[in-house]
């Protein structure tokens, strides 16, 4: 443990407070509860205090002869105030410090600021996307006033500035904050934007033959505190206050960045990070945000089918469910594998694991998926659940390891079974027709493929928003899925899905909510003794040891 | 361009334009050592550095660039044995309108500056120096290549400068042409290759973190250029020309609506804006009369020759006495322009006569500062461009009655809350042109104006 930061006296509007040093003026505020509106500063990113809408009364202990602070009656140093306003956001607190975040001339300074924001902004709240999470329009209701001085003409720039493949700019909307500008430097380290020309006519494009196509653009979306950088993929789909947030992670690759899934009438439309700094500060990258489409698409497996010949025909839940257990009794445990997934939660994978453990299955991997990782937040293992797999038993230390050799056995004919959790076996190197040779193929799937279209028994299941469950990302932190639609037609949850398998198999008494399943976890898993899914938290909990390939911290 | 007068007015003290427009000079190196150049050099470099600091603080030395902050105090915040390289930066920026000295200075008498810049890298332990010189400036830059390369030849730049050990190099930076630029943080920003974005205060302090974030020091042309003559004479000897607190000579560069507009250096307060307008500079143009001075370079607060200024004045006795004066009589220094509510500035001293048109004046102001404004931060970069529609409105005839309030409640919303200086520089001529012609402002409501700057008396 470090030794306790010292704790420094600042008095904010009249009361006394204390804060560790090194606190910003502007933080220091925030929590006394005195918040202090403000766009070009981030918490994440370097101050340039080019806004002003942060000015405040700021002034220092007033020293006496002896050059000591001269004390009050109220045993407090008297505060000597500058005349100036200053920046709150560049500032750390000092002792004695005094703070005014409501007195008559910081009121001032925000109506001016807020008065000369608007005067070229233009007033296209009605089609701007960023309209109901706006600054500008909140800090106008705030600080502003209704009416204009201005009867000039507003400074003309560019429109629907395709910036990079994924961000559209409207520089007339842009108040020139520099945020994404900053987080393009510090934090994407890919230094595409900047401004040029100046005074009024200052507006930001990327450089000379450069796009805006890194891959954590979109970041630069979020941080804008005006309509000017809007998603490509996102905007005039739907306003921003139909949308419900469910707070969930991204699994698209073993970081896990923590998210908002905006949704309306069972349909995500966007995706957003959700701050955590023990896994993504406060950011995501283009491809995990984006990667929600598919779960929109009409063609998602809805009914359970069963094989009839060369085709698949719809089926009720239980006659597929019953097939399904029949053919898998009929083999022996060395005739069966069952392919499981690292992108399963932890509580299918534990069902998983039972289900295995049911037929006895001698085969039993998931399937890797690795890619180049960056500096940022982006990891190798595009699984997103992996330790969870590992720590359940479904695989191994080295995931996949087994797969070669059950490749080969069911091109043998050695195994003639086999269940498929969310994984098409095409990329195992099998073929159609070595699928189609299959005595049982229980598959369990979202979309269509290959193999769910070689399956005996189809089992239509839920997609990553479409369920509640847990993982563990690479630094291994157990974190949490929320659900935020519901999976189409009769498709259900797969920890159900794989429960009703179980039973098929055993017959034994089914659990009825996750939540028991995730207690079956924690009463066996040393590393999770004692959790629960509440406990688990919004942001999650820290495992095992954090393991190497932990991504740079940003 | 003007006529410049290319002989001294007697009542000048040529220090600093010692050898400005004479006819005898050249601005080579040959020329400037039979004129004693680099003597300075050769004194100082045999001086402990402390010393030379000491010298220039005791002189009361004021920048020459427009803020008048004391040079020796610039000086002392850079600390001596830092892990840092000290950088000295030259400011040749001179962009402020109505400014035209420095640039004759580097014309005419390139190794004044560059024996000033010398000393001074010695007094403040730089090793590496820079000309920041504006990018219109391309005559002053190669002069300025030329005589470094002489004095590199001479031996008073490089390596183990005359035999001293101290090795100095200077550089000439060319800027790419805006104003801003002669901010000193904006300035260091250019040179280190950037947007010439102005720095956040704190806690970007150029003494502290400055070029390369390393301690750094900027002063103008003339100032440097007084280094030398202070090493010459000593500091106290040179406190004793102008008054206390407003010491040595100053450059003023007169524009605007006299006989003989031009540059003349004085000591500093030494004559009063009467003596300058009506004996130096040969008085108006036949039946004019005086309407207005901005007396510090074009962001410098207008002053109206119908106002009476309270001034104090020291007595022989010490005690302070408050005088009532008009402009003609308000004498020509740091604190009483500062009183009167104006500035000293960079000595750009513009004279507007009674065929002015204040709107015309004030819009003329404010286009150049809209153009210059570098848009970091909004008050400034919004606010400026306002005032400019606006009086650019007024004068077109357009203009409305709320016209005056607006403008003056723009330009308080300006000033005092930007990151640098820019912002009192484009609001003060808006404040003070409506406070002081309030009437011009009001009456061009509803009326078309000829748009051409005059009154047509």
């Amino acid at each position: 443990m470090s030794a306790p930061t010292e704790l420094l006296n600042v008095q904010i509007d009249g009361v006394w407070h204390k804060f560790p040093k090194g606190t910003r003026v502007i933080e220091a505020c925030s929590e006394a509860g005195k918040f202090v509106p403000h766009y070009c500063y981030h918490p994440k990113l370097s101050s340039p205090g080019n806004c002003r809408m942060c000015l405040i009364e700021m002034g220092m202990p007033k020293l006496g002869p002896d050059r000591k602070p001269e004390m009050g009656a109220d045993g407090k140093p008297v505060i000597n105030w500058i005349p100036r306003p200053q920046i709150s956001c560049a500032q750390d607190i000092a002792e004695g410090m005094g703070i005014r975040t409501d007195s008559p001339m910081v009121k001032e300074c925000r109506h001016g600021v807020m008065e000369f924001l608007l005067i070229n902004h233009p007033l296209d709240c009605p089609i701007c996307d960023q309209a109901g999470e706006c600054h500008l329009q909140e800090y106008s209701v705030e600080y502003g006033t209704a009416g204009s001085r201005f009867l000039e003409e507003k400074v003309k720039k560019p429109k629907r500035v395709e910036l990079g493949p994924r961000v559209t700019l409207d520089d007339e909307r842009c108040i020139l904050c520099s945020r994404c500008i900053r987080f393009m430097k510090e934090v994407a380290h890919d230094d595409v934007l900047g401004f040029v020309s100046r005074g009024s006519h200052t507006y930001l494009t990327a450089h000379p033959g450069k796009l805006l196509d890194s891959n954590y653009s979109l970041n630069t979306v979020d941080i804008c505190p005006v309509g000017a950088l809007t998603s490509s993929d996102f905007r005039f789909k739907m306003r921003v206050w139909f949308l419900k947030e469910t707070k969930s992670i991204c699994t698209s690759c073993g970081t896990g960045c923590n998210t908002l899934i905006g949704t309306r009438q069972n349909q995500i439309f966007r995706q957003t990070p959700r701050e955590n700094n023990a896994v993504n500060s406060a950011w995501m990258c283009d491809y995990g945000r984006l990667n929600f489409h598919y779960v929109n698409y009409p063609d998602r497996l809805k009914t359970p089918q069963i094989r009839e010949g060369q085709g698949l025909v719809d089926t009720t839940w239980n006659s597929a469910l019953v097939k399904a257990g029949e053919a898998l009794k009929q083999f022996q445990k060395s005739e069966v594998a069952v392919i499981a997934s690292a992108r399963m939660t932890n509580e299918e994978l534990w069902l998983a694991k039972k289900l295995i453990d049911s037929i006895g299955a001698a085969y039993h991997d998931v399937v890797p998926r690795t890619g180049k990782a960056d500096d940022i937040l982006m990891s190798s293992d595009r699984n997103p659940n992996t330790l969870g797999a590992q720590l359940i038993g479904v695989t191994g230390e080295h995931p996949g390891s087994r797969l070669r050799e059950i490749a080969d056995k069911i091109r043998s004919g050695a195994i003639k079974a086999v269940v498929a959790l969310g994984e098409n076996l095409t990329e195992l190197g099998l073929t159609v027709d070595e699928l189609r040779r299959l005595a049982a193929l229980i598959v369990v799937d979202i979309l269509p493929n290959e193999t769910t279209r070689s399956a005996t028994v189809l089992l239509p299941s839920s997609a990553f928003s479409e369920k509640r469950g847990s993982m563990i990302n690479i630094k291994g932190r157990l974190q949490r899925l929320n659900r935020a639609t519901q999976p189409p037609g009769t498709a259900r949850d797969d920890w159900e899905i794989i429960r009703d398998l179980i039973q098929q198999l055993t017959g034994s008494n089914g659990i009825y909510l996750i939540e028991d399943v995730f207690k079956q976890i924690t009463d066996s898993i040393p590393d999770m003794n004692a959790l629960s899914h509440s406990r688990i938290t919004d942001k999650g909990v820290q495992l095992v040891e954090e393991t190497e390939e932990a991504p740079a911290t940003v | 361009m003007a006529s410049t007068p290319r002989t001294p007015h007697p009542r000048e003290k040529r220090i600093i334009f010692k050898n400005i427009d004479r006819p005898d000079w050249t601005n080579d190196i040959d020329c400037y050592l039979q004129d004693g150049g680099y003597e300075e050099l050769k004194k100082a470099i045999g001086m402990p550095p402390q010393e030379i600091v000491n010298e220039v603080k005791a002189s009361g030395l004021r920048g020459r660039g427009g803020a008048g902050f004391p040079c020796g105090v610039k000086w002392g915040f850079i600390k001596p044995g830092g892990p840092k390289p000290v950088y000295l930066i030259c400011n040749a920026d001179e962009s402020e309108p109505g400014t035209f000295k420095d640039r004759y200075i580097i014309h005419q008498d390139p190794h004044q500056l560059i024996e000033g810049m010398i000393i001074s890298c010695f007094a403040v332990n730089a090793r590496l120096a820079y000309i920041y010189i504006r990018g219109e400036f391309p005559e002053g830059a190669k002069i300025l290549e030329r005589a470094l390369a002489e004095a590199r030849e001479h031996g008073f730049l490089g390596k183990n400068i005359l035999g001293s050990g101290f090795d100095c190099e200077i550089y000439v930076f060319r800027g790419a042409g805006a104003y801003i630029c002669g901010e000193e943080t904006g300035l260091i920003e250019s040179m280190e290759g950037k947007r010439p974005y102005p720095r956040i205060k704190p806690p970007y302090f150029p003494a502290v973190l400055g070029l390369y974030l390393c301690p750094t020091i900027v002063n103008n042309v003339e100032t440097l250029c007084n280094v030398k003559y202070i090493v010459r004479i000593g500091g106290a000897e040179y406190a004793k020309i102008g008054k206390p607190n407003n010491t040595g000579t100053r450059v003023l560069c007169v524009s605007g609506d006299v006989q003989r507009p031009g540059y003349y250096e004085f000591e500093v307060g030494g004559l009063t804006m009467g003596e300058l307008i009506y004996d130096i500079c040969g008085g108006l143009k036949p039946g004019r009369t005086l309407k207005a001075v901005i007396p510090g370079g074009s962001s410098a607060k207008v002053l109206s020759a119908k106002d009476r200024y309270k001034v104090k004045t020291k007595q022989s006795d010490g005690t302070m006495v408050e005088n009532e004066i008009g402009l003609e009589d308000v004498p020509l220094d740091f604190d009483t322009l500062a009183a009167v509510g104006s500035m000293a500035g960079s000595g750009g001293v513009i004279v507007m006569d009674d065929t002015r048109e204040m709107v015309w004046a004030l819009n003329n102001i404010n286009e150049f500062y809209a153009h210059e404004s570098c848009g970091q931060c909004t008050p400034c970069r919004e606010g400026s461009l306002w005032m400019k529609k606006i009086t650019e409105r007024m004068l077109h005839g357009g203009g409305v009655e709320k016209d005056a309030d607006t403008l003056k409640s723009v330009a308080d919303n300006i000033a005092g809350r930007t990151i640098c200086a820019f912002g009192e520089a484009c609001a003060w001529p808006t404040q003070s042109f409506v406070a002081k012609f309030r009437d011009e402002f009001t009456a061009t409501a509803g009326t078309k104006g000829n748009g051409n700057g005059s009154t047509n008396h």
